[in-house]
Formats: C-alpha cells, sequence, structure tokens
C-alpha cells in the first residue's frame, strides 16, 4: 500500500490509468443518460424519477469523496504521510461540487414532488452540513500558511466532521423526513429504473476518480516546482 | 418531441436538474485539467532555467 503512495510511483501508475478511467466514464455517462430517458414514468413521481439519475449518483460520489478524505486524513495524522494530505486536499473542491450538485438537483425534484424546494429535515439538513463542512476544510487549509500544520488542522477537522456521514445515511430512518427512504440495497427500486441510475453512479464514480488522479497529479507537479525555485534561491 | 421536452409536464425542474449537473461536472473538468496543463507549464519553465 505504501510502496504506491510513493509520488513517482503515483506518477506513473495514474499515468496509465487516466486515460482508461476516462474513457469508462464517458461511456458509462453517456449509456446512463440514454438509459435514463427512456424510463417510463414512475406511477407516483412520474416523469420527475428521470431527476434521480444525476441526483442520486450526485449524492453518493458527495459523501464517498469525504469518506476517502476521511481515510487519507488517518494516514496523514498517523502515518505523516505527505501524499496523503495531498489526495485528501485534491478531493475537498470535486465533493463540494458534487454536495451542491446534490442538493440543487434534489431540491428541483422537492418542488413538484413535496411543494417546497427546501424544508428543514434531517436528510437536507445534515447534507447541506456536508456542504459546509467541505467549504470549512478548504477554508482551512488555505489559511494556514505552513503546509504541515494545515494539513494537520485540516486532518483533524475532515475527521471530526465524519460523524455527519452516518447521520445523513441513517438521517431517513431516525427521524420523520419527506425525503423518501433507502431503496437500492433493500431492493425495493424497479429494475427499469435500477440500472441506468447504477450506471449513471459508475459513471459519477469514475469521472470523480478521473478528476482526483488529475488533481493528485497536479499538486505532485506543483511540489517538485516549489522545491526546484527553493533549491533556486537557496544557491 | 415536445412531448419529450414536456417531460409529463415537468421538464421546468427536469432540464434544469440535467442542465445544472452538466455544467457543474463541465466546470470540474476544466479547472482540474487547466490547473494540470499550468502546472506543467510552469515545471517545464523551472527546468528550463536550470540548464
Amino acid at each position: 500500500m505504501f510502496r504506491y503512495a510513493n509520488p513517482a510511483i503515483f506518477m506513473r501508475l495514474s499515468g496509465a490509468l487516466l486515460p482508461w478511467v476516462s474513457l469508462l466514464a464517458a461511456i458509462a455517462l453517456v449509456t446512463g443518460l440514454f438509459l435514463g430517458f427512456r424510463v417510463p414514468p414512475d406511477y407516483q413521481q412520474g416523469m420527475t424519477v428521470t431527476i434521480m439519475f444525476v441526483h442520486v449518483p450526485a449524492a453518493i460520489v458527495a459523501e464517498s469523496a469525504y469518506a476517502l478524505i476521511a481515510v487519507a486524513s488517518i494516514f496523514s495524522l498517523v502515518w505523516r504521510h505527505p501524499l496523503a494530505d495531498t489526495a485528501a486536499r485534491a478531493a475537498a473542491p470535486l465533493g463540494a461540487m458534487f454536495t451542491a450538485l446534490g442538493l440543487i438537483t434534489g431540491s428541483l425534484w422537492g418542488r413538484p414532488m413535496w411543494g417546497a424546494y427546501w424544508v428543514w429535515d434531517a436528510r437536507l439538513t445534515s447534507f447541506l452540513l456536508l456542504l459546509f463542512l467541505y467549504l470549512g476544510y478548504i477554508a482551512l487549509w488555505n489559511a494556514i500558511e505552513d503546509e504541515t500544520r494545515a494539513a494537520r488542522a485540516a486532518a483533524i477537522l475532515a475527521l471530526v466532521g465524519a460523524v455527519n456521514l452516518p447521520v445523513i445515511k441513517f438521517s431517513v430512518d431516525w427521524w420523520n423526513t419527506l425525503h423518501q427512504g433507502e431503496s437500492i440495497l433493500s431492493g425495493q427500486i424497479a429494475p427499469v429504473f435500477l440500472w441506468p441510475l447504477l450506471i449513471m453512479a459508475l459513471g459519477y464514480m469514475l469521472l470523480f476518480a478521473a478528476l482526483w488522479m488529475v488533481r493528485i497529479r497536479t499538486e505532485i507537479v506543483n511540489r517538485r516546482a516549489r522545491s526546484l525555485m527553493q533549491r533556486g534561491e537557496a544557491a | 418531441m415536445s412531448n419529450f421536452f414536456a417531460m409529463g409536464g415537468y421538464g421546468a425542474f427536469i432540464w434544469p436538474a440535467y442542465g445544472v449537473s452538466l455544467l457543474g461536472l463541465l466546470a470540474m473538468i476544466w479547472q482540474s485539467w487547466a490547473a494540470w496543463r499550468a502546472a506543467k507549464k510552469r515545471l517545464a519553465a523551472l527546468e528550463e532555467d536550470k540548464r
């Protein structure tokens, strides 16, 4: 595991993987869109069910990205691995964007189905908190000049905020909410909706993976440039 | 065709949801790619100076 966390090896490995992951992401997204617009209207939600194909994948990636940041933060705090910091930091802006997309698409689904763009219930509120956690995490990184200290503070914030993840997940069970309950793992969703959803979710995850790799690679290159400049100043 | 765009009367919510999602994904792709290109260029210029 640590072997692959070496920046040089990561550059080689990610460089080889990137075209394939990007290609698969594009194929999955196009296939998912194609299937998604051919579904019949849901018996309760009509055609608004198609919003699910962009809403649920965004939400899944938003939460998974935060979980990845939390795991990377443990590696950063315990083993002080610099690539773990880079990986965690690189995922945050992506996670924030996917969270925003989940909120906006959810709100556009909520208006016709619930009669309101927004309600302060447990699922929506905990998901909004996820967006603020991302923004706070990014702001903390930018606020502290010394990179080692910034990494430690951000990692601690990420781990404290991780408490919110199970709250989001189980919010629909623990509290009364307008948001519908879990229907994928429990098999309550009809296959005609499940397939486009799974393919879109796969496309979103692969796209996240590709962009995450690009951003980690960018930071590795920037670090090289910074160390070259410091050496230049010292000489 | 107009039936397709009407989306059973919910087009006004469905199309913005897809539009915003597309814009958001494209913005991430563009920003990540631009930052990568800029970083590569900067490193190449620095390595050029060294020689």
